[in-house]
């Protein structure tokens, strides 16, 4: 059988003909598995989502509990069975509940692999590599000039620069989801134990968070914050919000960004950034490769980011290779500091797509 | 290295002028001689380094990485430096000592013969971190473009102690590095340098573009009006040396000094002092366009035939010395009645003259003459006016752009509606995002053909709009262009600003813009809206004759100031 049978691309996304349903559709179907909580991922208005319990209720915070006709918990190496293809979530250590899903019918396992990152992560359950036939992979930093250094060394920037202005605010441009609370557990971690301050859009997913057992110590909303508490403090935000009004409130602030991207001076500059903080939680260039090779795929599909390369690299690793040209993703919570994003709403043509 | 490094670094993130003069005086406070004095020559661009060429770190990264993943690299990151930095697979565990000091560095590669270099240069890039590769292969390859100016590294020297950053500036033409007795001075423990170069390059007053805004509050009897030419600003200084003879230089308003390339106007310039004004070339006593002197420009060896067809000449229209007086801190209508009489003075061979005040008594008057330069006293000269300019009676000579002084209010530039065809990633600044746009207009059978690129303009959210746009509607990919759909229903129409137009051999249209730049977005117009090749003929039309088939590179223009990249302005 071709594994295409089992999986291809559509307009809407990845979707199973065998199973009849779709992996992380961009528009509403019948039927969806959703690998994470990230909104070019988890849309709403699908008739059944399954997913790990996190993920659910991730959607439910920011949607609605109606986010969904019906929903199906899926739990971490559980084979659950979907019109007769066995479906299993694996961990994909990107953000907390996300997973990577296992699809295995007539012989043939494909895994869709979401976004994912291998390295430590105080915040998710660590990225583990599937035996399949097809690994279908991103590539946001697929190119080999992405090595995301130790976290811990991004860290300790921010601290020495709290250090070195102890009167200026320290604004950190994160994802209010996944990165904003690995940025706090990280601080934590490096000893940092003053109040840490949050932008509006974070204070659910953090709350929700601590529910899940991940201890983030004080963490206060940064409009009730006076200005002896703003001074000197680590203030967290939506990247959007580092140059928007919000950000006037704290006097001559340090503009910092927690990305992957942070890693191209360029891309810091265009965003106004002073404290480029290179933290990403997706797989770098060396990482990928580990990936892929320890899933011991014999073919690879690459949906979205730096396709090019990554399928150049894994052809001559002497895999089959291919990208999917995928349109839609890879706009984590909907900023534009991250130019390579697609837009969120209206994929395009997919001329990869097998009707 | 390691220090000066981690300077760089920081430099390209500060935006803040003060908050890099800050970086740059404390790491000048906090680095011994004759270490900083080295970083100081490499921030005002005093170092070059022959034998580092670009082509040479392409071949060492070419030997050690796969060419297509170094080509994507490359053309994502938009910068060759870095680029090779952060692809470069270092060996692990490396000996981890302190890599050599600067001045060990720029020793080296002053001295080291082409032979040699590529097992220098690997052996240094093995041992430093990514920052650290970044800042030398910046430094040997002579563009650091951290948004860091000469001016800018001189004002942090004198930052130091209690000088005036002119007062550096005016010690400077005569110093070299490391720069030991600059670094004595300014800090207050040693003598003031001599200054041996008899005609030094003053800093210029720039001026800032009039709103219409602007207007209302300026009173029209406090100003004097003069021309806008359209040729290259040049500083020409004259004066004796201590063996007394003269010494001619023509500096671009960057302090660049450019009189090699017009020896024929530094051999006729006969006055003593320092003469502010515009490089035309005047044919038959009539300015020539702009285009006609680019091609002059372009050229690398001055032939006898090119200063014969393209005679150079200074429209003049400050005086910042004369003789041993310096003039700059008096009001303009002084500095103008001395620049008068000297011109007045000066032997007639038609290369100096003055440029002319334009009458007005209100606002109005003055938009009428900036509309119709023939008819208020630029007569055949008029095509070469870009506008006029604004000097307040009492301003003094400023470095810089001080806002107020001087203004210059130019002529409505062109603009036509035409259509996004192409996009190509760009560099520097922009690098990663499609910024570079060519686009095209109407033919009569209905076709589009492209007129011309532009590659700023635009906002940093229009930037992302089209980019958007770009990823969602490409139709073909050509390596690193895109093509995106252009049909009479769908498309993206943009608003093109131009200064002028020339005949060009390089489009398919038969036309060139010059100075084009994205004015507005129109998302709101149907591409079959858009201009017609047609309009664009007219224009030339009652240009300047149309008769310059060749349509020059800009990049000797770009050198002189007087349009600069978008690269160069990050």
């Amino acid at each position: 059988m071709r594994p295409e049978e089992l999986l291809h691309t559509t307009p809407q996304g990845l979707y199973s003909p065998a199973g009849d349903f779709f992996i992380d559709p961009t528009r509403p179907v019948a039927r969806a598995l959703i690998t994470h909580g990230h909104s070019d991922h988890a849309r709403s208005g699908h008739g059944a989502v399954m997913a790990t319990r996190q993920t659910l209720e991730i959607m439910a915070i920011r949607y609605g509990e109606a986010f969904a006709g019906t929903v199906q918990a899926a739990d971490y190496g559980a084979r659950l069975d979907v019109n007769g293809v066995g479906v299993t979530f694996h961990p994909a250590g990107h953000i907390l509940g996300s997973a990577q899903i296992a699809l295995e019918w007539r012989g043939c396992t494909i895994v869709a692999s979401g976004d994912y990152k291998p390295g430590a992560d105080p915040t998710a359950v660590p990225f583990e590599p599937v035996p399949c036939h097809v690994f279908i992979s991103e590539a946001t930093f697929g190119l080999p000039v992405f090595r995301h250094p130790p976290a811990a060394d991004e860290i300790a920037k921010l601290t020495a620069s709290l250090a070195l202005f102890p009167e200026r605010a320290h604004l950190v441009g994160a994802y209010a989801l996944g990165k904003a609370q690995r940025v706090m557990a990280l601080l934590r971690a490096a000893g940092h134990d003053r109040p840490i301050l949050l932008h509006g859009a974070m204070e659910k997913l953090t709350a929700y968070y601590r529910t899940q057992g991940i201890d983030l110590g004080d963490t206060r909303p940064a409009r009730d914050a006076s200005p002896a508490e703003r001074a000197g403090a680590v203030v967290l935000c939506p990247p959007g919000a580092l140059a928007d009004v919000w950000s006037r409130r704290f006097p001559d602030p340090v503009t910092a960004f927690a990305s992957g991207w942070m890693r191209i001076r360029a891309r810091a500059r265009q965003n106004g950034v002073e404290l480029p903080l290179i933290i990403s939680d997706h797989a770098d260039w060396d990482e990928l490769q580990v990936a892929i090779r320890a899933t011991g795929c014999e073919e690879l599909w690459v949906t979205h980011g730096q396709e090019d390369a990554l399928v150049h690299w894994a052809t001559l690793a002497g895999l089959r290779a291919r990208p999917l040209h995928m349109v839609g993703y890879g706009e984590e919570e909907g900023e534009s500091a991250t130019p390579e994003a697609e837009a969120a709403t209206t994929p395009a043509e997919t001329p990869e797509a097998t009707p | 290295m390691n220090r000066f490094a981690a300077l760089l670094d920081r430099l390209a993130y500060e935006p803040r002028r003060n908050g890099k003069i800050r970086l740059i005086a404390d790491y000048f406070r906090h680095t011994p001689d004759p270490e900083r004095g080295w970083a100081l020559a490499a921030l005002t661009g005093a170092l070059s380094f022959r034998n580092a060429k670009p082509g040479l770190i392409r071949q060492l990264i070419g030997e050690r990485t796969d060419p297509v993943l170094f080509a994507l690299s490359y053309d994502y990151v938009g910068d060759l430096s870095e680029t090779v930095a952060l692809m470069w697979p270092a060996p692990h565990g490396l000996n981890d000592t302190e890599p050599p000091p600067l001045s060990a560095i720029v020793e080296t590669f002053t001295h080291i013969g082409r032979a040699e270099m590529p097992a220098v240069l690997t052996a240094l890039l093995d041992r430093l971190d990514e920052t650290g590769r970044w800042a030398l292969l910046k430094l040997i390859t002579g563009g650091l473009r951290i948004g860091v100016s000469a001016r800018l590294a001189k004002t942090a020297v004198a930052a130091l102690g209690d000088h005036a950053p002119d007062a550096i500036e005016l010690v400077w033409p005569g110093l070299t590095p490391p720069y030991l007795e600059l670094f004595a001075w300014a800090e207050g423990h040693g003598p003031k340098p001599e200054t041996e170069d008899p005609a030094p390059f003053r800093p210029v007053m720039l001026s800032h573009p009039l709103e219409e805004t602007d207007i209302g509050r300026l009173d029209p009897a406090e100003f004097r009006a003069e021309w806008k030419w359209d040729g290259i600003r040049v500083q020409a200084a004259r004066a004796a040396g201590q063996d007394g003879q003269h010494v001619t230089r023509l500096y671009s308003r960057t302090g660049e000094d450019i009189s090699g390339a017009f020896p024929d106007l530094a051999e006729a310039l006969a006055f003593d002092g320092v003469v502010d004004g515009e490089l035309l070339i005047l044919r038959e006593g009539r300015v020539q366009s702009f285009n006609v002197l680019q091609q002059r420009l372009n050229r690398k060896t001055v032939s006898p035939k090119l200063l014969m067809e393209f005679p150079a000449h200074i429209r003049a229209y400050d005086l910042l010395v004369e003789a041993d007086e310096d003039l700059r801190e008096r009001p303009f209508a002084v500095r103008r009645a001395r620049l008068e009489a000297l011109v007045a003075a000066h032997p007639a061979q038609g290369r100096l003259d003055l440029s002319p005040l334009v009458p007005f008594a209100s606002w109005d008057d003055l938009a009428e003459a900036r509309a119709d330069p023939a008819a208020h006293g630029a007569e055949a000269d008029a095509e070469a006016v870009e506008g006029v300019m604004l000097k307040r009676a009492d301003s003094l000579y400023l470095p810089g752009r001080p806002k107020g002084p001087w203004w210059k209010w130019k002529r409505d530039p062109h603009s036509v509606d035409a259509v996004l065809m192409y996009a190509q990633r760009g560099h520097g600044k922009r690098s990663s995002y499609y910024s570079d746009y060519t686009f095209g207009v109407w033919t009569e059978a209905g076709e589009l053909v492209p007129v011309g690129k532009a590659y700023f303009g635009f906002t940093d959210a229009e930037l992302i709009e089209i980019d958007r746009f770009v990823r969602r509607h490409t139709v073909n990919r050509f390596g690193p262009v895109r093509e995106v759909v252009h049909t009479q229903t769908e498309g993206l129409v943009v608003e093109v600003a131009f200064e002028g137009l020339a005949r060009s051999t390089r489009h398919r249209s038969g036309l060139a813009m010059r100075f084009p730049r994205i004015a507005r977005l129109r998302w709101d117009k149907p591409p079959g809206e858009a201009d017609r090749l047609e309009t664009l003929e007219r224009m030339i039309g009652d240009g300047d004759g149309g008769g310059d088939q060749s349509h020059a590179p800009r990049r000797a223009a770009a050198v002189l100031g007087k349009q600069r990249s978008p690269a160069e302005g990050a």
